[in-house]
């Protein structure tokens, strides 16, 4: 109607978007930017306590509280390692499964989370196919909910004990960790970024702690835009130039069940960003070598690399227990200090057995 | 007879170029007399609105809502949606086709302007391009337009085969009818949830790039120019990305009758208002980045953008409380869209009020030739609104008269209050 520009320029600013009120309670770990650095140095003092405690006290500290495993995908080592490190600490746990519970009937996760609450779960370690699926989980149930993994999103216990294995082997001896822990680090996460969680909950840890981190892949699997989504994040698209700068080699397996009809030639990944014992040797021949699994010998990695020397594979696997501990701690101490309930459910919180509780 | 005086108001009737204090008579339905203030108080015993303050306007005109019947009347009814219009100050809806069954029929069509619906304001239904929305035979146009539909869209599923959409414009073209596009190219936004960035990198979710709506937009506009000697009319609905505004501007140059409508959403939003998995911040289009939305503004404040509309989709409380990539897409808008566009774009962008009120009447009426409303010059339909434009409020989604509450902007400050909707002389909708 009125074709005439505007003569003078205006601010086109609208508010910013509200400040999170995430997480509900303050024993959850949805992300790993609910933790201060202080709070992760915490963690992992308290991850190498826990280990070293004597089993009998140990066993003690969450004495019969309930922990809830609530699983939507299939999983070894997290699954197992939590449950464990849960174990080990005295609380009662139990799993609940996709496939043999009445999600399957199309109960929505509101009402599982809900129906936990009821039955007594105080804290609820979630794995879930979808993205953001821990913040729907805490919103609704306000109970301590730890991420076990969130679809491509994150998976923050992954990345603390990802940060604990990578100290163990550059910085040996020092337990806690500050702003500055991992400068001059450089740790190289390869492959399958676009749809790896681990990728995103490192990526957003790491340079948190100092760590330099760079992301190769090709673009199909490395969009631009991750180097745009946090700082200390790079992109270095040559795996051999990437690896020769680097102390600590992150390698993720290529996740078929989501690649949605990307079409990738295997051979060609393979040939470009193989982890083969040649190329350690000679391009990074004191790096510590990760991977979160489950590998995929011959793939990303090969066997030889897998139980090579400078792999840290399995040390990760333990490490996760110890983190584990501490996290579970964490959520169940916590929220002994605040709790607010859900407004919009009226059902009371399940009655807990007295003299059960440490 | 039924008589309406509304009294000492500031009358703004931009297609009229009216702004001045005048008094306003309508008889039967229809505006009968405009006056200077104090000569009609009383006149033929009508019943009198105090309007002394307040701005009447021409009753304001969504050319794109989702009422949701027939079919899923558990998120809305006619009825429901449009006491939310009438509520936020609109006399005229144009209700989109995706209704179970699809409205591609003269009896759907005519079914949803009827009397049993009990609509609260004029309800124009917009019928399926083509049969069941499907994107392959065309619908019968003609008979379409006589039962009362006023556009043909196959929104939400926009149509990807060229030869369809030629046919469609063409087709449209002979019977005198608007085409309306969800711009869209569905092939590139398989499984995705959000705007694809940096944003929905670091969420985990899987983007919409905007070059899916920009090449189907670039598209359209190359078959309107082949079929120009027939004069298609292509309409753009809720456009949200800088490069498809380009390319209407380019097409509007180029003399093409191509238009485009934008929702507040998408001139205040953006994808950081995904937030943390805020199902309240999914629609379809998504909220893009900061550079697009700032396109969209000047967009606006520049006269490309003809309309604004709300895209109104409701969805009842269970269907958003899931996982953001399982929640249905929309969001409410009919409450909000006077109270955002003057705090926005008038108080704050400085767009003089006169404008603002055109693009939420006048301009989308000519967009769809709906002859008689948006204006009140003597002799058009009694559509108004009268409202407050002092008054600052807070928006409220549990307070809505419609059946949803998925809104992003509960809580939100809005400028100026609605004090009377009157649709075809009858006050619709009167706040305490």
């Amino acid at each position: 109607m009125n074709p005439a520009a505007p003569t003078i320029r205006r601010a086109l600013t609208t508010p910013p978007a509200p400040a999170s009120a995430f997480p509900y309670n303050p024993g959850s770990l949805l992300s790993v930017l609910d933790l201060s650095v202080d709070e992760v140095s915490r963690l992992l003092v308290r991850a190498t306590e826990l280990e070293n405690e004597d089993p009998i006290t140990r066993d003690r500290i969450l004495a019969k509280r309930r922990i809830a495993l609530l699983f939507y995908e299939s999983s070894t080592r997290t699954r197992t390692s939590f449950e464990l490190a849960a174990k080990a600490l005295g609380a009662d746990t139990t799993l609940v499964s996709n496939l043999s519970s009445s999600i399957e009937k199309g109960e929505s996760l509101k009402d599982t989370g809900l129906t936990l609450r009821a039955l007594g779960a105080e804290a609820i370690i979630l794995r879930h196919n979808f993205s953001g699926g821990a913040w729907l989980l805490e919103e609704t149930t306000r109970l301590p909910v730890i991420n076990a993994g969130d679809g491509m999103h994150e998976h923050p216990t992954q990345a603390l004990l990802d940060l604990r294995t990578i100290m163990t082997h550059l910085r040996p001896g020092v337990s806690g960790v500050k702003p500055d822990t991992l400068a001059g680090v450089t740790v190289m996460i390869v492959g399958d970024i676009l749809h790896s969680r681990v990728a995103r909950s490192n990526m957003q840890l790491l340079p948190r702690v100092g760590a330099r981190v760079l992301l190769c892949g090709p673009k199909e699997l490395l969009p631009e835009q991750a180097a745009r989504s946090g700082p200390g994040i790079e992109i270095e698209r040559d795996f051999e130039a990437a690896l020769k700068q680097s102390q600590a080699v992150m390698m993720l397996r290529i996740q078929a069940e989501r690649l949605a009809g990307m079409q990738l030639d295997l051979e060609d990944y393979k040939a470009s960003y193989q982890l083969t014992g040649q190329r350690l040797a000679a391009l990074a021949p004191k790096a510590v070598v990760l991977h979160p699994g489950p590998i995929i010998r011959g793939m990303e990695i090969t066997a030889g690399v897998a139980d090579g020397a400078q792999s840290a594979i399995l040390e990760q696997v333990t490490n996760g227990l110890a983190i584990r501990m501490a996290v579970m701690e964490r959520a169940l101490k916590a929220e002994n200090e605040v709790r607010n309930e859900a407004p919009a459910d009226k059902s009371p919180p399940a009655k807990r057995i007295k003299g059960g509780r440490a | 007879m039924t008589a309406l005086a509304i009294l000492n108001g500031r009358l703004i009737d931009p297609a009229a170029g009216i702004d001045e204090l005048k008094d306003v008579l309508l008889i039967d339905g229809r505006v009968a007399e405009i006056a200077a203030t104090g000569k009609l108080k009383g006149k033929n015993g009508a019943q009198v609105l105090e309007a002394k303050g307040m701005v009447v306007a021409p009753g304001l005109i969504d050319i794109h809502v989702h009422l949701r019947e027939p079919g899923q009347a558990y998120k809305e009814t006619i009825a429901t949606g449009t006491a939310a219009a009438a509520a936020g100050g609109f006399t005229s809806v144009a209700a989109m086709p995706n209704t179970t069954p699809v409205n591609d029929s003269p009896e759907v069509t005519r079914w949803m302007q009827a009397p049993e619906r009990g609509a609260h304001v004029r309800v124009f239904p917009i019928a399926a391009a083509t049969r069941g929305s499907k994107g392959e035979a065309l619908s019968d146009y003609a008979a379409l337009k006589s039962a009362g539909a006023v556009a043909v869209t196959d929104d939400g599923r926009p149509i990807l085969k060229d030869s369809i959409m030629r046919e469609t414009l063409a087709a449209a073209a002979r019977v005198g009818l608007t085409v309306i596009q969800h711009a869209e190219d569905t092939r590139m936004t398989q499984g995705a949830s959000m705007n694809l960035g940096p944003v929905s990198f670091k969420l985990g979710l899987r983007g919409m790039p905007p070059e899916a709506e920009t090449s189907i937009v670039e598209r359209d506009i190359r078959l309107v120019a082949e079929l120009k000697d027939a004069h298609p009319h292509l309409h753009v609905a809720h456009i949200s990305t800088a490069e498809a505004l380009t390319a209407v501007r380019q097409a509007r140059r180029n003399g093409l009758r191509v238009t485009c409508e934008i929702a507040p959403h998408h001139f205040l939003l953006t994808d950081e208002h995904v937030g943390l998995y805020n199902t309240h911040a999914k629609m379809n289009p998504p909220l893009r980045s900061d550079k697009d939305r700032e396109a969209m503004i000047e967009g606006l404040l520049d006269g490309v953008i003809d309309a604004i509309a709300t895209d109104h989709a409701p969805h009842a409380m269970h269907e958003k409380e899931v996982e953001f990539e399982l929640a249905p897409n929309g969001i409410t808008g009919l409450e909000t869209a006077l109270g955002l566009s003057l705090r926005w774009l008038h108080r704050e962008w400085r767009m003089p009020l006169g404008r603002v009120l055109s693009l939420l009447s006048a301009q989308p009426a000519a967009l769809l030739g709906l002859k008689g409303r948006g204006t009140l010059t003597v002799g058009s339909f009694a559509d108004v609104v009268v409202f407050d434009p002092k008054v600052e409020w807070t928006y409220r989604a549990t307070e809505s008269q419609s059946k949803a509450k998925n809104t992003p902007f509960d809580g939100w400050q809005m400028q100026g209050k609605v004090r009377w909707t009157v649709s075809e002389g009858k006050i619709a909708f009167a706040s305490a």
